[in-house]
């Protein structure tokens, strides 16, 4: 069963959740998908003892073989590549290796090669996992699809998604069983909840939303939810005592059993909704 | 010769566009004939690769020297590849720059610019 922990908004709480969700369950697995800025492991604090890199191909022409068509140029939807005084120049950073401009040249002057975009690192039963995108780096999907291939099938995975709804958490949750969407009641985490909520809805993934951060004096959230049918699964308070222990890097589970209880039950009716 | 000016409108009346990648029009002179041509950007509204697909756009068409507000890192490697000149303009009409240009009181730019300049600006509006 693979849960995915996404927002929309950042900083809404999505690690606070994942995590918590992870250290509540005996057997699981914990994948850290914001590849840009990876944060569970301060809350997680694994030993991360393996690491490996992620390459992606990226093209080299070769000058000599190069006749400067321009056909290169023309089929790259990116822009990564130019043709100057009947020479390729190109640019790597831009390349989202597609590999159109090799199957295009006639020359056969592009080859390709492995360039390093980051690294995958994770506790030496591959529980806990997570992904770093180089600094510079453009396109995270290829991190977070090297994460995936690594998911074990046979324990509950838990992915703490990258903020947004564009392509990176696409790619996260896409195969998963169950979207938990964390939400704050502020103008703009409701304005972000809503198109988190068309993404998982349009991907037909069922889901329902854990409000953070929740108080009396905005009910935005809860409103939003009740007038789409949306399950409200959970609600933490905007608490001095959890904003604390989060400070220190502490989960509100460690600190409070109340709180492991409370995301043990949200784990078991998590898997009641996947199974019905 | 051929030079290429950044800017916000169709015409000389028009005020140069800081940005050189996400520019909206470039304004291509010939300073022997005065006659001039507006090319609306392409470039302009690509998810990205606006500077390097820009460079090349003005390269192909056989400009010398290119007149704008902030040129990137992968666009300057092109246009020096191209060997086309680069040279800073003022936030004032193009024929102001035009003026400006020929009298040689223009700066010529050799060190790139921030990236993703043009991202942080306003589009114009039409």
């Amino acid at each position: 069963m693979k849960i995915a922990v996404l927002s929309g908004k950042g900083g809404t709480g999505k690690t606070t959740v994942a995590a918590s969700l992870f250290s509540c369950l005996d057997r699981c697995q914990y994948i850290d998908c914001d590849v840009e800025e990876p944060n569970g492991a301060i809350f997680l604090k694994p030993d991360l003892p393996v690491s490996c890199p992620v390459n992606v191909p990226t093209p080299r022409i070769d000058p000599a073989k190069c006749n400067g068509c321009g056909s290169c140029r023309s089929v790259c939807r990116f822009n990564a590549i130019t043709v100057i005084k009947g020479r390729a120049l190109l640019f790597p950073e831009l390349c989202h290796h597609c590999g159109a401009c090799l199957i295009v040249c006639e020359s056969e002057a592009i080859s390709e090669k492995d360039r390093e975009i980051g690294i995958i690192e994770t506790n030496s039963s591959g529980t806990f996992m997570h992904g770093r995108l180089h600094i510079g780096e453009p396109v995270s999907i290829p991190v977070i699809r090297a994460l995936k291939r690594r998911l074990q099938e046979d324990i509950p995975v838990v992915l703490d998604c990258p903020p947004g709804a564009s392509c990176a958490v696409v790619r996260s949750i896409e195969g998963c069983d169950y979207c938990l969407l964390v939400a704050e009641p502020t103008p703009f985490g409701l304005h972000d909840l809503n198109i988190a909520v068309q993404l998982v809805r349009k991907m037909g993934i069922p889901f329902a939303v854990v409000v953070n951060k929740a108080s009396d004096t905005d009910r935005s959230v809860q409103k939003f939810c009740r007038q789409n049918g949306i399950e409200i699964v959970l609600e933490i308070p905007f608490s001095k005592e959890i904003a604390q222990e989060y400070s220190r890097g502490i989960l509100p589970v460690v600190a409070n059993p109340e709180w492991k209880k409370k995301f043990m039950e949200l784990y078991t009716h998590v898997e009641r909704g996947i199974q019905t | 010769m051929k030079i290429g000016l950044t800017s916000t409108g169709k015409t000389l009346d028009s005020m140069m566009d800081q940005r050189f990648g996400r520019a909206s029009y470039f304004i291509l002179l010939d300073t022997d004939t005065s006659e001039f041509e507006a090319l609306p950007n392409e470039a302009s509204m690509t998810a990205g690769g606006s500077g390097t697909f820009a460079a090349q756009v003005i390269a192909d068409k056989g400009v010398s020297a290119v007149i704008t507000g902030n040129v990137g890192p992968n666009a300057m490697n092109v246009l020096k590849a191209a060997d086309i000149g680069i040279y800073r303009g003022y936030p004032a009409t193009i024929n102001d720059n035009i003026e400006k240009y020929k009298r040689g009181r223009l700066e010529r730019v050799d060190q790139a610019g921030p990236s993703h300049f043009g991202m942080s600006l306003k589009r114009n509006k039409k």
